[in-house]
């Protein structure tokens, strides 16, 4: 039993590191721009296709990894130059509207080149099959991998953020556009820049993601809705709240999907109970946060 | 009284059109499928077999019109309504998941359409929920299932772990399995249908100490369980029907399935006439093995064509009568349709082996002969 909510833990963590790094460049983009960008989930299945491309046709998976967070970032800048700077001072629901548009063209347009299977990853074999962690317990090591990648994303970007010019200009751009752009910074190339960056995290995460389950047309939507929940719980804008309310939503997710059909069986003699009100937890997470806290957990004060 | 030279007017357009339908002589068929997303290949295999079966009957009379139902019972609720009311079609088949066949096969049917089924069998649709104009030509959805217990005991296991996606084929699988299996269930789990990411439930089989897992996850979901778990470590022995071992799911997972057997009605080494011609049109035409999806697809097409031998659809009596009498070769060999449309037929043991560079399935033994479904007693027509 212990090994088993080891091992779920585990599964959290990984899910919720992944969420992480889709949700990262969701919340930038929310906090720097003021920007709901219902597309990102469709940079999330170009960079899971692009690896798909670029993996079967030079053999490398690791040409297919960069090639991802590329395509991802190169999608990121075009829409972000062609349709998404039009937006900026428009008010929610005409972003909403246009965005909701690109997902419909980026799953159209994927369907064409791609066609309507699913294409399927191979884990190179370097990183392939469990191994045993200490005391035991055998686990795959590609997801312990992609643990290790979504921490080290996380650390790269918090240093990104908190110690180089460019992540000053960031946080001054969440806290006063007007200001940073009266002082001199290019705000609309600062704009790109981030925007492209949270576009080849989340191609990232597709890849990584795309190489354990499959790369479909679609596989962004469900994602989406999550990671939205993620930046509502952390607080928009905030990368750390980002990790933290991933995190959170990977292990509620995850052991409530375990966990509570078992408590209900006991209780009520239902494991059914349980399931459905597994799939409930996560929204209800957001929602006892957002009670508690309205901003989220590292939201600012507005 | 100034409504009646419009309604006038009405009337002869309409008459105008049931004429024309007539004049026109021919059959159309509904064929709505799943042909995108996860559950793709399924449809796609279903689709090209029927289509091979018409191309290969010479018939012009036949008109398909071939729709996606995206998996989605919404999506196909519409694009049923839409082949009945706009399109006419006389007979409606294709549906590949027992929700979507749930959602639209009643209603069809109530409107007087034919609905032969290629795939999905629902119990409910087999016992007091069966109806007169409803076939299933491929199973009723348990049957492989209880066969895949059946062998569980020849293999000697006495403790399965079962999982199944939360619809009515999955609860109708685990619901054969058990009838059969003769074993302790260490555990059973219900998963979301369409789920790819099955760590949970990899990490809940490692823990349950279950010396077989029995599982049904049919087309994508299946392709990301069996990498899944053969990535895991974990090396429980798997059993299952025919849907999580198919050809379209071996050609994606590989070597991970190598020696697992599973059940089936088809396999593409049957020795009969049929079947031959068809896996070497199938192979030829497509340029890819068949399924047992595509056997299914062809089967319901052969079915169709040989009633219209015997009677038009808008004769649907003599048409119905023709569709019971099952005057087809079958590429599954023996081949009738219990009282309540559903097929009496054996169920055979495969196993996945590498034949050169291909993986694919071989018969090794049979595991029902005359196989039924235990609903039939419950309908009544």
């Amino acid at each position: 039993m212990t090994f088993l909510l080891i091992e779920q833990v585990l599964n959290g963590l990984q899910l919720g590191v992944m969420l992480f790094l889709i949700s990262a460049g969701l919340t930038l983009v929310f906090g720097v721009m003021g920007l709901i960008n219902l597309a990102h989930g469709s940079l999330y299945m170009v960079g899971a296709f692009a690896a798909a491309a670029v993996a079967a046709y030079t053999g490398s998976y690791l040409m297919g990894i960069i090639a991802s967070m590329i395509a991802a970032a190169v999608a990121g800048v075009l829409i972000e130059t062609l349709v998404i700077r039009r937006l900026y001072g428009r008010d929610h629901l005409d972003q909403v509207l246009a965005t909701f548009a690109l997902i419909l063209i980026f799953s159209e347009g994927t369907r064409m080149v791609f066609g309507s299977f699913p294409l399927y990853l191979s884990i190179p074999a370097l990183i392939a099959g469990p191994v045993t962690l200490p005391g035991g317990l055998q686990y795959p090591l590609f997801r312990l991998v992609l643990i290790a990648v979504g921490v080290a994303v996380a650390v790269g970007l918090y240093l990104l953020i908190t110690r180089t010019r460019l992540g000053i200009q960031i946080q001054a751009g969440e806290a006063d556009r007007e200001m940073i752009d009266a002082l001199g910074v290019d705000i609309s190339k600062l704009y790109t820049f981030v925007f492209a960056l949270g576009a080849g995290l989340a191609g990232l995460a597709g890849a990584l993601v795309g190489t354990i389950q499959s790369v479909q047309v679609g596989m962004g939507e469900p994602v989406l809705i999550t990671a939205f929940v993620v930046i509502v719980i952390g607080g928009i804008g905030s990368i750390r709240g980002a990790f933290v309310g991933a995190l959170l939503v990977g292990l509620t997710d995850t052991l409530g999907a375990f966990l509570l059909p078992k408590a209900t069986e006991v209780l009520f003699a239902s494991a059914d109970i349980g399931s459905v009100l597994s799939s409930m937890l996560i929204y209800i997470l957001m929602a006892v946060v957002l009670v508690l806290r309205p901003t989220g957990l590292f939201g600012g004060t507005t | 009284m100034r409504l009646t030279p419009l309604a006038a007017l009405i009337a002869a357009t309409f008459t105008a059109q049931a004429a024309l339908a007539e004049s026109h002589g021919g059959t159309k068929v509904g064929l709505l499928s799943t042909l995108s997303g996860g559950g793709a290949g399924l449809g796609v295999d279903v689709r090209d077999g029927f289509l091979l079966a018409i191309e290969q009957s010479g018939r012009s009379d036949i008109e398909v019109i071939v729709v996606d139902d995206q998996r989605k019972p919404d999506v196909a609720v519409r694009a049923a309504e839409k082949l009945i009311q706009s399109d006419k079609v006389d007979v409606l088949t294709g549906i590949i998941f027992s929700n979507l066949a749930m959602a639209v096969v009643p209603s069809t049917v109530a409107q007087g359409k034919f609905y032969l089924s290629p795939n999905a069998g629902p119990s409910a649709l087999a016992g007091a929920g069966c109806n007169k104009n409803y076939f299933n030509v491929a199973w009723q959805n348990d049957t492989l299932h209880e066969a895949a217990g059946a062998q569980a005991n020849n293999e000697g296991f006495k403790n399965s772990f079962i999982l199944a996606p939360n619809y009515p084929a999955g609860i109708d699988a685990l619901t054969g399995y058990k009838r059969m299996f003769k074993g302790e269930i260490a555990e059973e789990l219900t998963t979301k249908l369409g789920q790819t990411d099955y760590a949970s439930e990899i990490a809940q089989i490692r823990a349950s100490g279950a010396d077989s897992v029995f599982f049904f996850l049919p087309g994508g979901m299946g392709i990301s369980f069996l990498k899944q778990y053969a990535d895991s470590g974990v090396d429980v022995p798997l059993i299952g029907a025919a849907f999580s071992f198919d050809q379209g799911i071996l050609g994606a997972v590989g070597e991970a399935a190598l020696g697992v057997k599973n059940t089936a009605q088809w396999s593409k080494d049957l020795d009969n006439a049929a079947n031959v011609a068809f896996v070497a049109s199938f192979a030829e035409k497509y340029g890819r093995l068949p399924s047992l999806y595509a056997s299914q697809g062809f089967d319901t097409a052969l079915l169709l064509i040989s009633a219209l031998d015997k009677a038009p659809v808008s004769d649907a009596d003599a048409f119905r009568t023709a569709l019971e009498a099952a005057d087809f070769a079958s590429t599954r060999g023996e081949f009738k349709f219990n009282t309540n449309h559903h097929p009496i037929q054996t169920i055979y043991v495969r196993e996945v082996i590498k034949e050169g560079d291909i993986y694919t399935n071989k018969i090794i033994g049979t595991a029902m002969t005359d196989a039924t479904d235990v609903y039939a007693a419950d309908c009544k027509m």
